[in-house]
């Protein structure tokens, strides 16, 4: 039988707030265990949460992104379980009445295939704690310094057909929370985490599938994989003639493989009911266009207009816009060296990226910022250096704070353009390679390489290459 | 000493009569004394309370400004938080808790100047009509300690009808202020829902709690809300609006007020020496100028079920915190992650506590959220939308708050819904979050009674108005208990 898989993926995106959604503890990763949790954070007796106002800016800028749903009257809500993690004995968070309602994310496929996903709504609610077994021997741990996090759960409609599908969309919901601030993306600190629901129907069946949720994912190769794992499992399942159990499944990353955590009979009932210490947020159309106002250029736009102004290629436009910081890189330097956009492009995506990846750096800490680098861009542009000479300088920019113009005038390095120079250069290099000139000119053009070498050594490098070539091979004729 | 109100107590105090020092010892001295057969604190501070009269007195003698409550001794119910100091709400879950914070309301009497002498005991988490459910045992009534002083700020109400403190702070759910205060023959009122911040107020229901304060007069309670009242940017339930000072407006006539009175509430189940009772109260308040309309309350009678729906929903989540996790009690060598959490629980909660998780929990639960707590939620718009109406016609209600006077220990305890029904005339108040007062009018064989008044949002100052002129034409509130 042809099997059709149904995906949906719930995101928790945690918000860039300084401090916690219902207290004033900042939300610094990384602390000392408990250093960053106060009364509130630790459900201390008589203590109440009050909302943090960017939490809602943040969720409504989100909203705007996806042109989504917003919420004006939207309520918080508690959902009642225990856990050691879990301060309060219960989470705040939203139910019937989210802040963010149904929206749509276009996503692009690897094959250029435009897709539309459907979002079901995005709400506001609390992270727990964290449960530390390792350091302890025959207890365990709590650590409240997550307790407390704004988090965003965005829920998408089960609209995507493949684990790829899945990847691409949570790729986008990726990039464009990054775009708009509203988090880091760090999918290893936990900051962007996403559970899928995977289920499988034969292929023209109008009906669901029983579908099983996967946690645990924390990296897009990950997700691909358990989702791919969690497919061919329940089509082993269903082709052996069993029945797919509803259940949330936990990926194990080590083994690649999906494992039961509990079942739909296990699961809590959590009593959702409306918090009473919080009273529901009303949105005023004030604030949301206020809030619009603010929206930088969503990323689907920028990159359209990259490639109508500036005529870069699909691939290129796209790289560009990724994140927003890139793109502002970019422009910064298109704009401020007079290049061309391909020049200034394959200058970023190529020799700028290759070394703050090598050195594990995120652009806004690059070194060279786009000021600096623009000067670069604009010397190769003006011809004063090559290309070569290019990567040279930046290797010393990038090691200490001179800018281009320094390193050249200290270097001697501008670019030999004055033809009679170089013709100088070329006839010396003839005259000392008697034989090869004989080869090339009985037929071994392959030659014309080395007379380039030759003569860009006499230059140390400096000669213009367009003016070499042409001059040269006029003289080889000759 | 003990027979003055807080207001006279600052007069002396003022003019040197005698000083904080000598006023704290005496009471101190009396509450011990006293508290053996009342057992209406759980907590006597000495130490803190006589330090902190040395420094008030110093801080008089010095001169310069000082709080309006400076140097006079009142006692806090138990479920606020006060750092450094124990704060067990009656619970044995909390019975070694020592919050490292203060309540707001804590806060603010404090930098009023006022002194804490200790805390009162309570109904365990303020659950309860008759203190009979404290971890720390049952209070009695001043009056006839064979009775209850009622519940569940019962120790405050005990405290200050024995006089062995002017003032106390209380809470109120569904009339823990007003109906103990009817029973200990003092004055209590509970402001309207988001006068008075809920921070570190242990909290029980918290769609229906608002701290408020029992005290002789209605001129004393004045002087203790003028410091309990104001908007707190830690509680968002609080309500943003200008402070009143409810003392300046004590003294206006209250000629051509509009008073209703529910024919609900004088309808069967209400004692009739008490309905005579509110018949004289009604006259006196006539000879003040007051006018008397009757109204209709219809939904009167669905206000207990809903109540004991919404409240005990509440609490259920509300008490979950308590798991033995963090602080309060934990049982001895938990198995596993369920013993530790089921016998830390079932030892650390008392009964009524239990009962009211339960009952909460199953009317959350999947299946039946919508006939109980919506419903009850529905039942609740429909209660408050019958008070607007009143209001719509008249400046006050007017009625009993309780259907009898103090019953005897162990009378109620095996039935809860005729404990209950002893709430039948507060609850409506909590359910629509109106301000309602409790004043003593009369007595039925030497137990106190008490008449309720509820006004409309944010009326505290007209309700305490109206209380103090009867008070200036009745001697009912200056009675001690022999």
């Amino acid at each position: 039988m042809q099997w059709e898989t149904v995906i949906g993926l719930e995101i928790h995106a945690q918000l860039a707030t300084r401090s916690k959604i219902f207290s004033a503890s900042s939300t610094q990763y990384g602390a000392e265990p408990n250093t960053q949790a106060n009364a509130v954070d630790l459900g201390m007796p008589g203590v109440l949460p009050v909302l943090n106002r960017e939490a809602v800016h943040m969720a409504i800028k989100f909203a705007l992104a996806t042109d989504a749903e917003i919420g004006k009257h939207n309520v918080f809500a508690r959902k009642n379980y225990f856990y050691p993690d879990l301060p309060k004995g219960y989470q705040i968070s939203q139910m019937s009445l989210p802040i963010v309602g149904t929206g749509t994310v276009t996503v692009e496929l690897d094959d250029g295939e435009i897709k539309e996903v459907g979002l079901t709504r995005a709400h506001l609610e609390e992270d727990a704690g964290k449960s530390v077994h390792e350091e302890f021997h025959d207890a365990t741990g709590v650590d409240l310094n997550r307790a407390g996090t704004p988090l965003l759960e965005i829920v998408s409609e089960p609209d995507m057909r493949s684990a790829k599908e899945a990847v691409a969309y949570a790729r986008k919901i990726h990039s464009l929370v990054r775009y708009i601030e509203i988090c880091d993306g760090n999918m290893q600190e936990g900051s962007f985490r996403c559970d899928a629901n995977v289920s499988i129907r034969p292929v023209g069946q109008e009906e669901l599938g029983t579908r099983s949720e996967i946690k645990n994912v924390n990296s897009f190769r990950f997700l691909e994989r358990a989702i791919n794992f969690e497919v061919e499992r329940q089509i082993d399942i269903l082709e052996g003639g069993g029945e797919v159990v509803q259940e949330t499944r936990l990926y194990d990353a080590d083994n690649d493989e999906t494992r039961s955590m509990r079942s739909k009979e296990e699961a809590n009932d959590y009593r959702y009911f409306p918090d009473p210490d919080l009273l529901p947020v009303q949105i005023e159309d004030e604030l949301i266009e206020s809030l619009r106002s603010g929206m930088p250029e969503l990323p689907d736009v920028r990159r359209k207009r990259f490639i109508a102004d500036f005529e870069l290629s699909e691939y290129d436009a796209g790289v560009m816009t990724a994140d927003r910081r890139t793109a502002d890189y970019f422009e910064t330097v298109l704009d401020k060296s007079g290049a061309s956009a391909k020049l200034a492009c394959s200058w970023i995506s190529g020799e700028l990226f290759s070394r703050l990846n090598k050195d594990g750096v995120e652009l806004v800490d690059s070194p060279v910022d786009a000021a600096r680098f623009s000067g670069l861009v604009a010397r190769i542009h003006d011809n004063t250096i090559s290309g070569k000479i290019g990567k040279d300088i930046l290797d010393k920019m990038w090691a200490g704070d001179d800018d281009v113009d320094a390193i050249i005038d200290k270097e001697g390095l501008r670019q030999i353009s004055d033809t009679s120079e170089i013709e100088k250069m070329i006839d010396d290099v003839i005259a000392a390679n008697p034989d090869q000139l004989a080869e090339y000119r009985s037929g071994k053009d392959k030659l014309l390489a080395y007379f380039v070498g030759q003569v860009m050594k006499a230059s140390r490098g400096k000669a213009n290459p367009g003016q070499l070539n042409k001059l040269l091979q006029e003289k080889l004729k000759a | 000493m003990h027979k003055l109100t807080l207001a006279a107590m600052q007069r002396s105090l003022e003019s040197g009569e005698f000083s904080s020092v000598e006023l704290c010892q005496y009471l101190i001295e009396r509450t011990k004394q006293h508290n053996e057969t009342l057992n209406a604190f759980i907590s006597i501070t000495e130490e803190q309370a006589l330090a902190k009269a040395k420094a008030a007195d110093e801080k008089r003698s010095a001169g310069g400004t000082l709080g309006s409550l400076h140097g006079l001794p009142i006692a806090h119910k138990d479920i606020f938080c006060t750092a450094g100091v124990r704060t067990s709400c009656g619970s044995k879950m909390l019975e070694s808790f020592v919050p490292p914070y203060n309540a707001t309301v804590v806060e603010k009497l404090d930098s009023a100047g006022a002194i804490s002498l200790g805390k009162t005991n309570m109904d365990e988490f303020a659950m309860g009509s008759s203190n009979e459910n404290s971890f720390f045992g049952v209070v009695r009534n001043p009056w006839d300690t064979e009775r209850v002083p009622g519940g569940s700020s019962g120790g405050s109400a005990a405290a200050v009808g024995g006089r062995l403190v002017p003032a106390c702070t209380g809470t109120d759910t569904g009339g823990s202020i007003r109906q103990p205060a009817a029973f200990c023959g003092i004055t209590g009122i509970k402001p309207t829902y988001g006068r008075v911040s809920r921070y570190g107020m242990i909290a029980f229901a918290s769609s229906l709690d608002q701290g408020g304060p029992l005290a002789a007069s209605a001129e004393d309670c004045a002087m203790l809300l003028n410091e309990m009242a104001g908007f707190d940017p830690r509680d968002s339930t609080s309500i943003d609006r200008d402070s009143e000072d409810y003392t300046a407006t004590l003294n206006q006539p209250i000629k051509g007020m509009k008073i209703g009175l529910p024919k609900q509430y004088f309808e069967a189940g209400l004692d009739d020496s008490i309905a005579a009772l509110l018949q004289q109260a009604i006259k006196e308040l006539e000879h003040l100028g007051a006018e008397f309309v009757d109204i209709e309350l219809r939904n009167q009678h669905l206000a207990v079920p809903a109540y004991y729906i919404v409240a005990p929903a509440e609490c259920s989540s509300n008490l979950a915190r308590f798991d033995g996790v963090r602080y309060g009690h934990r049982c001895e060598d938990p198995k596993d992650l369920e013993d530790l959490y089921k016998r830390s629980r079932a030892e650390g909660f008392g009964r009524e506590v239990k009962r009211r998780i339960l009952v909460g929990t199953y009317a959350l639960s999947a299946g039946y959220y919508d006939a109980f707590y919506v419903k009850a939620q529905k039942i609740r718009s429909l209660i408050s939308q019958d008070f607007s109406q009143a209001f719509a016609d008249v400046d006050f209600i007017l009625g009993p708050t309780t259907p009898s006077p103090a019953f005897k220990v162990g009378e109620k305890t095996s039935d809860p819904v005729a404990m209950y029904l002893n709430d039948i005339y507060t609850i409506p108040a909590n359910l629509a979050g109106l301000p309602g007062i409790s004043v003593p009018c009369g007595d039925v064989g030497g137990l106190p009674v008490g008449m309720q008044l509820v006004g409309n949002y944010f009326d505290e100052a007209r309700l305490l108005n109206v209380a103090h002129q009867y008070q200036t034409v009745t001697d009912w509130h200056t009675r001690i208990p022999g």
